[in-house]
């Protein structure tokens, strides 16, 4: 039995067990309802203002500036329709980028095809947004600015600061998607002027089912889910008290050795970078080098052999990855992300995502790179494509 | 998500490779759409005695050339040209839905490879009936 190796991070992680033994007393002992005044629920009610207090250090803000919601998703969502919705007297522009998750795409869509003017930025061929084409969008009638912190394909992370410096400066609501981000590298809501920001439990050994959106103080946003008085008002449903236990105690526990793990993790990823460089021929890296992208990504374009290809062979030797290639998506069309940097249906089509965590080790990595190397050697030897491809280089 | 016998022509594809002397060479698909398929035929007393075939595509689109390559070898051309995707399919044991424009690829490529054949020979190549429905739907996704 060959051994698994996960390297799908940016899909999901596990729950680490120190955040299952913090979560577990809530699941049958504490199951009080928060809401309820009886003492047998104060300790559900102190589970939750620990762990909004856990969040809120990480983020550097206060604790009742957090929002417990069901997922990263919700987050987005609230964001982009409260601000919307609360904010369409004064404009009805909102700025995005090309290549924001579809959380984010997708409410933008709905948000235009109710009368907002929604405006996706270009990035550049490493996926970074400009500031001068930011500055060039704003117009007195914009009400929102949606970049996310760091991409989930290709692993950009975007000038916060600086978008956050030009949004406080021109009074415009500045909201991230930092669900990739949080908690793997720094963020501080006050230093980069952030107003909302949206993260997922379950990126960082937590569980699934809970995010959070951050709102700073004097945001004007609307509520999102109707109800109950939960969350001052502002977003309703009993709390899912042991999901935002382990929402608490993961970041608690990532952002304490976050450093160091970034480190170690990022010096994996650059060896997995330069074995897949040196070995595999007309291989591409997408996105960003070095400190520009997340300590944890690495995506390639391996032209010549189409992305489920790769995924299903590795897949046969164990290891688990993911691509923007079509084919596996359920849809015809290539990562709308591989596609904004620019890459032509033939590297798009080839993309290779790997995700590094706290499993990872420096023996993985070596074997993923041999592994991946005969795959790439065997399907280009079949492939029209990677004939047509040297062809076309020997012209 | 596929069939065990779509998993077994995807891991040990059949007659993988190229013919140099090949009588007829057919390719179809592009790359937009992520599936490029290219047959090669060899035909003695007009029978396909040697077949060879390289795809560039998902697990489909590489188990569908391999299994019509398997299909045709040793079949008259006439035979071969009646070969379709539903039998491609079907020998399969079936395609995701998604999926099928994989097969109609197939039979084009074998449709492709036939008629080079016949022009290079000086024949009238034989029409080819349209799947219009898949490959509609397959390009309706790019716009």
């Amino acid at each position: 039995m060959t051994k698994h190796v996960y390297l799908d991070y940016a899909a999901t992680t596990f729950t680490h067990p120190k955040v299952v033994e913090a979560m577990l007393p809530y699941f049958t002992e504490s199951f009080g309802n928060p809401s309820s005044i009886y003492s047998f629920s104060d300790r559900n009610r102190t589970a939750i203002r620990k762990s909004r207090e856990q969040v809120a250090r990480v983020l550097d803000c206060s604790p009742d500036e957090i929002f417990f919601t069901s997922s990263g998703t919700e987050a987005d969502n609230w964001a982009l329709q409260g601000v919307a919705w609360a904010n369409e007297k004064k404009g009805k522009r909102i700025i995005t980028t090309k290549i924001e998750h579809h959380a984010v795409l997708h409410t933008g869509q709905f948000l235009a095809e109710r009368g907002f003017d929604v405006v996706y930025l270009d990035v550049d061929a490493e996926g970074r947004i400009s500031l001068e084409d930011l500055k060039q969008a704003m117009t007195k009638e914009t009400i929102l600015v949606s970049v996310m912190f760091a991409n989930n394909e290709i692993g950009t992370i975007q000038p916060i600061a600086e978008i956050g410096e030009l949004c406080r400066e021109l009074g415009v609501i500045f909201h991230t998607d930092a669900v990739q981000a949080t908690a793997h590298v720094p963020i501080d809501v006050q230093k980069m002027k952030i107003d909302l920001l949206s993260m997922s439990a379950h990126k960082f050994y937590g569980p699934k089912g809970v995010g959070v959106l951050y709102v700073r103080k004097g945001t004007k946003i609307g509520s999102y889910m109707h109800g109950g008085g939960q969350e001052k008002g502002r977003r309703a449903s009993t709390e899912n008290v042991a999901g935002i236990v382990g929402l608490g105690a993961a970041i608690e526990l990532a952002a304490s050795r976050m450093d160091e793990e970034a480190r170690r993790v990022s010096a994996l990823r650059d060896r997995l970078i330069s074995g897949v460089m040196e070995r595999i021929p007309h291989s591409k890296l997408n996105g960003a080098s070095g400190d520009g992208r997340l300590p944890n990504n690495a995506n390639f374009s391996l032209i010549g052999v189409e992305g489920e290809t790769l995924l299903m062979d590795l897949n046969a030797a164990g290891i688990s990855a993911s691509t923007g290639s079509a084919c596996s998506s359920g849809s015809l069309d290539p990562s709308h992300v591989l596609m904004a940097i620019g890459l032509s249906h033939e590297l798009a089509h080839g993309s290779l995502r790997m995700t590094l965590g706290e499993t990872t080790t420096q023996e993985d990595i070596d074997s993923v790179i041999d592994t991946l190397t005969e795959i790439v050697g065997r399907r280009r030897a079949m492939s029209p494509l990677w004939e047509d491809y040297l062809a076309g280089l020997k012209r | 998500m596929y069939s065990q016998t779509v998993m077994e022509h995807f891991t040990n594809p059949r007659n993988v490779g190229e013919i140099a002397d090949a009588d007829g060479v057919g390719q179809v698909g592009n790359p937009k759409c992520g599936d490029i398929m290219k047959i090669y035929i060899k035909v003695m007393d007009n029978v396909i005695s040697d077949i060879k075939f390289k795809t560039f595509g998902c697990a489909s689109a590489i188990a569908s050339s391999s299994m019509a390559t398997e299909l045709v070898l040793g079949r008259t051309l006439e035979d071969a040209w009646k070969l379709t995707n539903t039998a491609v399919a079907e020998a399969l044991d079936g395609l995701p839905p998604i999926k099928m424009h994989c097969s109609v690829l197939a039979e084009e490529c074998i449709h492709a490879a036939i008629n080079d054949y016949r022009r290079k020979r000086g024949l009238e190549p034989w029409a080819d009936k349209s799947h219009d429905e898949l490959v509609e739907e397959h390009s309706h996704h790019h716009h």
